[in-house]
């Protein structure tokens, strides 16, 4: 690579850089992404934690056993939540670039309908008919997306168009009846991972946790290592150890409860569809080039523009992924239900959207993460698993649910007007003006003018 | 005969922003029935007197007492300076495209009975007070169907609906044709023998000549002097020198240019107004750039150069008609700004917030956001490497910052230019169209920023410096183009170059391009 050497300051003064702070829970901080939404997206991290805390409690206290975090609970919560987290994916990217889908749900049902007629009627091997269903919304979003990208109509109107055009579709083709699907496909969405032997323990489940905790142990090992090449500072070794004992743990402990579940059920093939998607749609949106072209884009697209993005290009490919994503999801559910209805995918749009918006995204765009996004819809999630469980009603969990949607965005735009980052940089702050007037304990920080700076770092680990 | 009271008179106002007095001392005196001339380089503080005039700098944001009709006033907001009988007209007009003319004059300000608008009297009016600007529309039209010229007309009978005592015309005749221009001035000649006064901006001296009874000029933020067109010996030369008579001190880096061939050349550049059809916003320009040069251009705001350099740049500004673009003596087409980038050009924009920098993102990112391929292979971008790559121009630019993953926003505006440069220097360009690189930044990190220039042609780059400060071109640059309306108007090596003999190309088109 000779490129950058152009640049390299050969011969510059390095007067020592100024000390970077990396390790421990601002790594945690960074699985969310860099910038300025990380901070809030952590605490929602948090809130996540308090939620499922809270209705584990509370279900300890009223119904005698903590139902919340119970082997069956967990695998409920997966296969009803599996397909709205899917589109809060590609509606977070949606979002980002300053658009918005509300044709997600109708798009679903409207592959669900098309995939179940060709397996019922035509008799459409099932493989082959998963590969129709996506090429349908591919279909389906390169209409949409070029409306956006290159008529230049609002997305908001295109997707409502589509919303209509759409589900007007699927209740034409299915003669508004449900159309019933082969019992081959329905592994997509109601399958599990297999049993061993049959073994009432998932040994698979439990393979695929340890996988992940290895992982988990694989990145702080290459983070360690990569600094020490950069010749960045390291967090000291105990934190490293804390954050891998803490995360590999959660995942170890999450694989159990899902393999000692009933037998017959383990970790649902949705959730491993889903958690497959997360994993590379993080990869696209942090380190591809297409990836960086949607923040900059969403960010300032005067500014992108004129750094030579093709913005109509983003808007396109963007919307057209919304849909493919949204036709998955449409299949998944067909196979969790076991046929396609007129009614499939009713608001679901609204959930996905506050998924992304309770995960921190902006609403003006420029700023959300995937990870962030999941958490925001597994906050939906277990707030609605947990009111059923303790038997609140239906009306009720609308009530909270939106009351939920409306304080967590209410917050972060008032923190923001406030010039403070959200709640929790105002915490941080607060105890780092405590601390600063106990004494300096370590060298002030150089521009530290908000709470969301790395500085605060060493305040968190305490926290731990 | 003993003079009458003024109409208007300003006492030493002193406005300052969070680190620039933007006025020091300011006292203006307008007498009733006068055109008062206001003149000075872009950024002098015109537009800020004027603002404190007229209310949008509410009284107790700034010191100095005005008088208006013999009484102070101390007015919280444009509506009250409206109610006393003060208009501003802004360059920029504020009028609403998809409303009548009738609807436009009247609003905020309606006729009205009992909350009911009384249309057809509001016509009448509206037909009266459209002859007496001398413009023959119906009512009823839109103002999106008028030109540029007629709106500003609209714009002046929307001021006489309110009684205006005194007009404020900030560049009025920056975007009309000269016969507009022309029409206008007259009117403004009119509505003085009724006995309006008025102030006027601009930086076209010809008109002020032709229309000012006096003339006060702002410098820096002070007010320099006042000459009274009537007694005498005043003419372009006179207001030029008043307007840049300030020694050049020695805020730039020495240099020795090491001047090559001519490598990049610009030939007949036409470029359309991409929303007014009929405004070229570029007319046959031609600029040539050698290898290690440093290129002035210069102008004043509204004379095109921004959108000249916008236009090279991959065709970001208006509708392209004719002209060619040859580099290293072969014809290119930069049909966008990626083939633009591609060819070797960078384009540092003036505005760096809203053009520049995402400032969501980290200073990392910033940098390598123009050409992201670089460090890419597959379309995935090496973080490992971009953190290198970004970490290196911290260091070369001196970028103050605790690491190149703080996001932009915290940046002092120095240090976001820097990021910016860095993004564009990072593209290996061989030729960057520098536009304001210092406009809002403290001297010293101008003097860093004037450095990393010099530094960028030492390394056999050339450079286009669009600047509106003149001592900042005669610091830095080899050669100096100027850009009047559109058009090149002079070309000339630094040595030759003086204020005078800038401004005078920059304010008229008389001399002949000799590029």
């Amino acid at each position: 690579m000779t490129t950058p050497t152009g640049a390299t300051p050969t011969g510059a003064t390095t007067t020592g850089a100024t000390p970077e702070k990396r390790g421990g829970l601002a790594d945690l901080r960074k699985m969310f992404g860099n910038g300025q939404s990380t901070l809030r997206q952590f605490g929602i991290l948090g809130s996540l934690v308090v939620i499922i805390g809270l209705f584990q409690l509370l279900t300890w206290l009223i119904k005698g056993t903590g139902l919340t975090l119970s082997s069956t609970n967990l695998i409920n919560v997966v296969n009803q939540y599996s397909y709205i987290l899917i589109l809060a994916i590609g509606m977070v990217m949606v979002i980002i670039m300053g658009h918005i889908d509300l044709s997600v749900g109708s798009v679903a049902a409207f592959t669900g309908i098309i995939v179940a007629k060709a397996m019922s009627e035509w008799n459409l091997p099932w493989p082959l008919a998963i590969v129709l269903g996506l090429l349908v919304g591919a279909a389906v979003g390169a209409w949409q997306g070029f409306w956006v990208a290159y008529v230049g109509v609002p997305a908001f109107i295109v997707t409502l168009a589509g919303m209509l055009i759409f589900r007007g579709g699927n209740q034409w083709i299915g003669q508004s009846t449900t159309t019933p699907v082969p019992v081959e496909f329905t592994y997509i969405g109601a399958g599990y991972l297999p049993d061993v032997a049959g073994s009432a323990f998932n040994y698979a489940t439990m393979a695929l946790g340890v996988l992940g905790a290895a992982w988990i142990v694989f990145t702080e090992l290459r983070l360690r290592s990569v600094q020490k090449k950069m010749g960045s500072p390291q967090a000291p070794l105990w934190v490293s150890i804390v954050k891998i004992v803490l995360l590999a743990g959660v995942i170890l402990w999450a694989a159990w409860l899902f393999a000692t579940g009933r037998p017959g059920t383990s970790f649902p093939i949705s959730g491993i569809i889903l958690v497959l998607l997360v994993i590379l749609y993080s990869f696209i949106t942090r380190s591809t080039v297409f990836g960086r072209h949607i923040y900059a884009v969403g960010g300032n697209r005067l500014a992108a523009t004129l750094s030579g993005v093709k913005d109509r290009r983003v808007d396109f490919f963007v919307m057209m992924n919304m849909s493919v994503l949204a036709s998955l999801a449409g299949m998944i559910f067909v196979a969790r239900s076991t046929a396609s209805g007129p009614q499939d995918g009713n608001g679901w749009e609204l959930d996905a959207i506050a998924a992304v918006f309770i995960g921190g995204a902006a609403v003006s765009g420029g700023i959300g993460t995937v990870i962030g996004s999941i958490v925001g819809g597994l906050v939906m999630a277990f707030l609605n698993n947990g009111l059923q469980l303790l038997g609140v009603g239906a009306d009720w969990v609308q009530i909270i649910k939106g009351m939920v949607l409306l304080l967590a965005v209410g917050v972060d735009v008032w923190s923001k007007s406030q010039g403070r980052p959200s709640i929790l940089g105002l915490w941080t702050r607060r105890r780092r003006a405590r601390l600063e007037e106990q004494g300096p304990t370590e060298p002030p920080a150089v521009v530290p003018s908000s709470g969301t700076n790395e500085s605060s770092e060493p305040r968190d680990v305490a926290r731990l | 005969m003993s003079a009458p009271p003024p109409i208007l008179e300003m006492r030493s106002i002193t406005k300052e922003f969070p680190g620039v007095k933007a006025l020091s001392d300011v006292s203006l005196t307008v007498m009733p029935a006068e055109i008062h001339a206001i003149c000075g380089e872009n950024g002098a503080g015109k537009s800020t007197l004027m603002k404190v005039l007229s209310g949008v700098y509410p009284h107790g944001t700034y010191t100095g007492e005005i008088f208006f009709r013999g009484e102070e006033v101390q007015f919280r907001d444009i509506r009250q300076s409206e109610h006393a009988g003060i208009a501003i007209i802004h360059q920029e007009l504020a009028l609403i495209p998809e409303l009548s003319i009738t609807e436009n004059i009247f609003l905020g300000n309606e006729i009205a009975r009992g909350g009911r608008i009384d249309w057809p009297a509001a016509k009448r009016k509206a037909l009266d007070l459209l002859a007496r600007v001398g413009l023959s529309e119906d009512p009823d039209t839109q103002i999106k169907h008028l030109g540029v010229g007629k709106q500003q007309l609209v714009e002046i009978a929307k001021a006489l609906a309110k009684d205006v005592k005194l007009l404020i015309l900030d560049e009025p005749t920056a975007a009309l044709n000269e016969d507009d221009s022309q029409h206008l001035l007259d009117l403004i000649l009119g509505l003085k023998g009724r006995g309006i006064a008025s102030i006027m901006i601009s930086h076209k001296l010809n008109e002020i000549e032709q229309i000012a009874d006096a003339i006060t000029i702002i410098r820096d933020g002070h007010a320099i002097e006042t000459l009274d067109v009537h007694g005498g010996d005043v003419d372009e030369d006179r207001i030029i020198r008043g307007m840049v008579g300030r020694s050049l001190e020695s805020r730039y880096p020495d240099r020795t240019p090491h001047i090559g061939e001519v490598f990049f050349e610009v030939r007949d550049w036409t470029i359309q107004h991409p929303q007014v059809p009929e405004r070229l916003v570029a007319k046959g320009s031609n600029l040539e750039v050698r290898r290690g040069e440093i290129v002035g251009l210069a102008g004043l705001m509204g004379a095109g150069r921004t959108e000249l350099a916008m236009s090279i740049f991959g065709r970001s500004y208006g509708t392209y008609l004719a002209g060619t673009i040859v580099k290293d003596g072969k014809e290119i087409v930069l049909k966008d700004v990626e083939s633009a980038i591609d060819h070797g050009l960078a384009y540092v924009s003036e505005d760096r917030k809203v053009l520049g920098l995402n400032l969501l993102d980290t200073i990392k990112r910033s940098i390598v956001s123009a050409k992201l391929r670089k460090i890419s292979r597959l379309d995935v971008v090496d973080e490992f490497k971009e953190s290198q790559v970004a970490e290196s121009y911290r260091k070369q630019l001196r970028i103050k910052s605790p690491s190149v993953d703080m996001g932009v926003a915290k940046l002092s505006g120095g240090n976001q230019q820097k990021v910016v440069l860095a993004k564009w220097m990072f593209t290996d360009p061989d030729l960057l169209i520098l536009d304001e690189p210092t406009r809002g930044i403290d001297v010293g990190a101008k003097y860093e920023i004037y450095t990393i220039i010099q530094q960028l042609a030492a390394q056999g780059k050339g450079v286009i410096l669009i600047s509106s400060e003149l001592p900042e071109l005669l610091g830095i640059a080899d050669r100096i183009y100027t850009v009047f309306e559109g058009r090149i108007t002079d070309n000339l090596p630094v040595s030759e170059a003086t204020p005078e003999a800038l401004m005078r190309s920059m304010t008229s088109a008389k001399k002949k391009a000799n590029a």
